[in-house]
């Protein structure tokens, strides 16, 4: 996944520009990895390890608990 | 409530006297786990008394299962797509909930087992959303635990649904040494949480795992709707499990299941629980599992690891995340806690 765009909620795949998000945000800081693609809201392919995640949208391909953590 | 009932629930005063000096005495000294009755009368002490429970339940855990704490790890291997309805579960295929199928492969089941060994851990559970396993995931199962077995110093659990008796006994062949397989709840409220199918299902499972001579892992979540009373009950029901380890979840309400609308439960009310199915099995390994970073936070995390609580998994979960692995090892560096060497027996 390259661009960083978040015009979509990774929690909900509500639109990150409309309604509260806060307990979205709160959710994906604690216990959650993303799972809606925050370019197009698609439902990604999540598999989550131990020590990390992966999630994968059929359109914008994958992104890591390590490359998140790196931006 | 007459006056005398209130005045016994607020001390904790039941018919046999104080019930934390009644375990005292029954569980501490005796090692006798408390009754249905005394377990609720446990849940039912006022706030102003959890430091003592927790405090009893601790003392507990030193005196019949020792200061070592059993660490784990955990990996879905397959995700999502259940044809089970349990509510508070987002990998149910019934639900509309965000997660989506996903297999592991085996070179990265035995890369997270790796992981999981760095942390100190002695065991590691496979874990597949499934009503119960098919030929393919048992094909599966086969060549990964023979991978981590080869590769790994560790001790490989499995959580598959429901098994025949033929499965049953291929896994125990196959050198699983832990099978865990959740009740969940008070069998008088399960039929609110699973309609797919029944407590009794899961029940004779644990026994067919039983007596094949794998170690029995059962416990379930907390916060489900259920009242004190079939906490109480469930607490018992897994005493007569007669379980190794017993994981405590705590309820995560996920988008899409039918609990979403159900609330996180609050840390005190959790803690309490904690105190009190301690003083239900002295001697089982009580794990910290899903749900207690929303629940109870950093500081509730060490006050249940000082409340009864001699296990918890570390890293992330099968489709949550957990704290990092890092932080749970100094929490426990910090108490003073050693963790588990492989081939112990606590």
């Amino acid at each position: 996944m390259t661009a960083t765009v978040s015009t979509y909620c990774s929690f909900c795949g509500g639109e990150a520009a409309t309604g509260d998000h806060d307990r979205c945000r709160a959710r994906l800081s604690l216990i959650d990895p993303p799972r809606y693609c925050p370019e197009c809201a698609r439902r990604m392919v999540v598999q989550v390890d131990p020590m990390g995640w992966t999630a994968r949208c059929s359109r914008h391909g994958e992104t890591t608990s390590a490359s998140r953590a790196q931006r | 409530m007459t006056a005398s009932t209130g005045t016994a629930r607020q001390t904790g005063q039941g018919t046999g006297g104080d019930i934390l000096a009644v375990a005292r005495e029954q569980v501490l000294e005796r090692g006798e786990g408390l009754s249905e009755a005394q377990v609720l009368e446990v849940l039912r002490l006022p706030g102003e008394r959890l430091t003592e429970a927790l405090a009893l339940a601790h003392e507990v855990r030193m005196r019949w299962c020792g200061p070592d704490v059993e660490v784990e790890g955990i990996v879905s291997l397959k995700t999502g797509g259940c044809p089970e309805d349990c509510h508070f579960c987002s990998q149910s295929g019934l639900f509309d909930s965000p997660v989506r199928a996903a297999w592991l492969d085996k070179d990265r089941l035995v890369e997270a087992a790796k992981q999981t060994a760095k942390t100190g851990a002695t065991e590691f559970c496979i874990v597949a959303a499934v009503r119960g396993p098919d030929e393919k995931l048992m094909e599966q199962i086969r060549a990964g635990v023979a991978a981590i077995r080869a590769e790994v110093d560790i001790n490989v659990a499995c959580s598959l649904g429901m098994l025949t008796q033929a499965q049953v006994d291929e896994l125990a062949a196959m050198g699983v040494h832990r099978y865990n397989h959740n009740l969940e709840t008070a069998r008088s409220h399960f039929p609110e949480v699973v309609t797919t199918h029944t407590w009794e299902e899961r029940w004779e499972t644990l026994q067919m795992v039983r007596a094949a001579g794998m170690e029995v892992c059962c416990g379930g979540i907390v916060g489900m709707g259920e009242t004190l009373e079939q906490r109480a009950e469930f607490a018992v029901q897994l005493a007569e499990l007669e379980p190794d380890e017993v994981p405590m979840n705590f309820l995560i309400p996920n988008p899409g299941t039918p609990f979403a609308h159900l609330d996180v439960p609050q840390g005190p009310d959790a803690l309490m629980t904690i105190a009190a199915f301690r003083l239900a099995m002295p001697r089982t390994v009580l794990r910290f599992a899903g749900g207690r970073e929303l629940t109870l936070g950093d500081l509730g995390a060490e006050q249940g690891m000082l409340g009864g609580v001699n296990a918890i998994i570390v890293g992330n979960y099968l489709t949550n995340l957990g704290r990092p692995a890092e932080q749970d090892l100094e929490m426990l560096d910090s108490l003073k806690m050693p963790i588990k060497a492989l081939n112990d027996t606590l």
